[in-house]
């Protein structure tokens, strides 16, 4: 569905690069026309935002679902799909037949597997695979262990002008483990696995890619060593990116405790001391990205002892308002919160949108930052509602979602 | 008929269910001291019964109890099926091998089919740690633990303190419990969840633990547990008076953990010479299954005066029909125990 009529945001504070400004924002033909000092005209439609937040739809780097009633939910007008489906995306077909099913009210970037069957030893067809619509290469849930195979990637995809998003875990240490190894999992006898099986992988991939000179996007960085290693490498200026799911930075390996399987996750849960690691790179911009890592896992998946479950959980209803949450804490501003969930992942991906800019895709929501709401697994708009947040009172609600324009029911 | 209210050690622990006010055995981590004691004390008639010509006992008649296990045992099968039989239950053993299990049925149906045949207990080994409490969740009455994954095995922590009360008893070191006592428990720590059963029991009792393993062996943050961690087992000897010694469970293992069996004794196998280092006295034990010449020599094995390896298996009997008794009360309708479910 195509914008008919513009549409003039009135009475809004917009979420900007600079800042937040009281203002309006006119939306034709699907684009972004004016930001600021719009005013309607004649034959417009007119919005009062009523002094709430007017700010982009979140870009979701990282999901494992399409789901689009969770993604409303959360504001999500764009989701970058992993290669992680049944069967992987690693072949054109599948790629492009991904891209078009969102459409017209959400839209999914889908991830090119970087192997074939996600194996880890054969290079996928990643050049056909970005002609048909994949917006980046990924490793999946899993990590590349060959070094030279991982190089000869970096490489292609370097001269493709593709991102390639790892998952950072050195398979070989993490084996068959379902927790960080520590205290709490040896109290519960879980397989575990020591953190430091993140930042060797980091490490590894850090070098790897600069030789290559390719575009590097960690998906999740969980550890302190982990994001001193990324905190390095941008430093010296090597193009490397990394981001986080809420989780990480809200709970710490304590939440499984009675083995509650909506708190295994991959990455594992980690030591307290990393989460306010992960906190404190947030702050410090460290951290580029925050998604939402969607996978909505029903009871066949979850109702199982711990160390058989399924990792993940639906993140994409709980996703703006953990971030919202670190605005609460005072460790960001609103407007980096919008980076973290806009900006930046539409910049990594290469897409015309998550930010206020004349020209850009008019994919707006209109957010009470306030409103406060308790999240219920059982109520969930998500396939699923494997939320390791059950029951956890929160603030700030999505009141009004426009993707190109045209407003979404929500 | 041993009515449990005549039960001679009734005074030192508070009336009917107070004294145990759980439905399930999950882990050795959900009691106190006084209710492990209280089932210490309980299995004490039917070590006495156990030792009789005429091993039987009506208690649990009419009930059914169901041993699923969903892992590979003997011994503990063995264990429980006997304590079952001995008390009277119609007992029924379901091996997860020849199960709809096999089939793809999930863990949760199989206990709620195991709940509408209605059990009146039901034992559970599992491989997976946290399984037994997931199937408890699901079920109407007592569950017990055989062993999930490398979480925790309560029976035979307490058949271990059981057998180590009689054996201290016996040479008159007639103790409340285990004050005082350093206790050394050597092998795979790792893949054990008998030793962190008995990690948590025996401290709660008064010993120290330490704890012997090559650090591949040996779980990350087991300090936090209260444990002495060591690797060099003469040192962990030094003084001691218990030397438990643990199987290696290669079935457990990925990867390589030692460098081969031979290796592995030469640095952690009881032999009579490292026991030497250990206090004169000092008692052995070995949950078994023993893999001799490997991590405990046959020599140290079979010392009359020192170890006390088949009395373990012994008090195992008494300790699971004390558990079943004491769970299966409220079913029964037991006199403080609260009604009939």
């Amino acid at each position: 569905m195509k914008q008919v009529r513009p549409l003039t945001i009135l009475n809004g504070r917009l979420v900007t690069h600079g800042g937040i400004a009281d203002g309006a924002i006119r939306l034709v033909d699907g684009t972004i026309e004016t930001v600021g000092d719009a005013t309607a005209q004649d034959g417009d439609d007119t919005v009062d935002a009523g002094g709430k937040l007017v700010a982009p739809g979140l870009v979701d780097l990282g999901v494992f679902a399409i789901d689009k009633p969770a993604f409303h939910f959360g504001g999500i007008t764009r989701a970058a799909l992993m290669p992680d489906q049944s069967p992987p995306l690693d072949l054109p077909s599948r790629v492009s037949y991904i891209a078009k099913s969102g459409k017209p009210d959400l839209w999914v970037h889908p991830l090119a597997a970087a192997t074939r069957g996600l194996a880890g030893r054969e290079i996928a067809e990643i050049a056909l695979m970005r002609d048909a619509g994949a917006r980046a290469v990924a490793t999946g849930r899993g990590w590349i262990a060959d070094s030279g195979t991982m190089l000869r990637l970096l490489q292609y995809a370097a001269m493709l002008d593709m991102v390639v998003i790892t998952h950072a875990e050195d398979a070989a240490l993490t084996g068959e483990a379902v927790a960080t190894a520590g205290e709490y999992a040896t109290r519960r006898g879980l397989p575990s696995a020591p953190a430091e099986a993140e930042a060797i992988a980091i490490a590894r991939d850090i070098a790897l890619a600069e030789l290559a000179g390719a575009r590097l996007h960690f998906r999740q960085v969980t550890t302190h060593a982990g994001l001193e290693l990324v905190r390095a490498a941008k430093a010296r200026g090597a193009p490397v990116t990394c981001g986080v799911t809420p989780a990480h930075f809200m709970l710490s390996d304590l939440a499984t405790v009675d083995f509650r399987t909506f708190a295994r996750l991959s990455p594992p849960l980690r030591a307290e001391s990393d989460r306010q690691a992960v906190r404190e790179a947030i702050a410090d911009g460290t951290i580029d990205v925050v998604a939402s890592g969607h996978d909505p896992r029903g009871p066949e998946d979850k109702r199982l002892p711990f160390a058989d479950a399924e990792p993940g959980m639906a993140g994409a209803e709980t996703l703006l308002v953990m971030v919202l949450s670190l605005v609460r804490d005072e460790m960001i501003d609103l407007a980096r919160a919008f980076d973290l969930l806009c900006s930046a992942p539409a910049r990594i991906l290469g897409v015309e949108a998550g930010i206020l800019q004349v020209g850009k895709e008019a994919d707006i929501a209109i957010i009470d930052p306030a409103k406060p709401w308790i999240i219920q697994s059982a109520k969930m708009a998500a396939t699923a509602g494997n939320t390791p947040f059950d029951g956890q009172p929160t603030q700030g609600r999505v009141t009004a979602l426009y993707k190109g324009g045209v407003p979404i029911d929500l | 008929m041993a009515s449990t209210e005549t039960s001679p050690h009734a005074a030192r622990y508070p009336a009917g269910a107070q004294a145990f006010p759980h439905r399930d055995l999950i882990g050795i981590g959900h009691l106190e001291r006084h209710e492990i004691l209280f089932l210490l004390d309980e299995a004490e008639q039917w070590v006495a019964l156990n030792r009789q010509p005429t091993k039987h006992n009506d208690l649990l008649g009419g009930l059914t109890v169901i041993n699923a296990f969903f892992e590979n045992s003997t011994r503990t099968l063995l264990s429980f099926e006997i304590a079952g039989k001995r008390l009277g239950a119609d007992v029924v053993n379901m091996h997860a091998a020849t199960s709809s299990v096999k089939k793809g049925e999930t863990l949760i149906d199989t206990a709620i089919t195991l709940n509408a045949m209605r059990a009146d207990a039901i034992v559970i080994r599992h491989g997976s740690s946290g399984a037994t409490q997931l199937i408890a969740d699901k079920v109407d009455c007592p569950v017990l633990n055989a062993g999930d994954g490398q979480h925790e095995h309560p029976t035979q922590a307490l058949l271990d303190a059981l057998a180590l009360r009689h054996a201290l008893r016996e040479r008159g070191e007639a103790a409340e419990d285990f004050t005082g006592l350093v206790i050394v428990i050597c092998g795979d720590i790792l893949h054990s969840r008998v030793a962190r059963s008995n990690l948590l029991c025996l401290q709660a009792l008064g010993a120290t633990v330490r704890l012997c393993a090559p650090p591949a062996l040996m779980p990350v943050g087991i300090e936090a547990m209260g444990a002495e961690v060591f690797h060099d087992f003469d040192a962990a000897l030094a003084g001691a008076d218990v030397a438990m010694m643990l199987r290696l469970q290669t079935e457990r293992m990925s990867g390589q953990f030692i460098p081969s069996a031979r290796e592995y004794h030469h640095l952690y196998g009881l032999t009579k010479q490292r026991l030497a280092n250990a206090k004169p006295d000092a008692l052995v034990m070995h949950p078994g299954p023993m893999n001799r010449g490997v991590e405990i020599d046959s020599e140290v094995a079979d010392m009359i005066d020192r170890s006390i390896i088949t009395r373990q298996v012994e008090m195992g009997v008494a300790i699971r029909m004390a558990a079943l008794d004491v769970l299966t009360r409220r079913g029964r309708g037991a006199e403080g125990w609260g009604a009939t479910a």
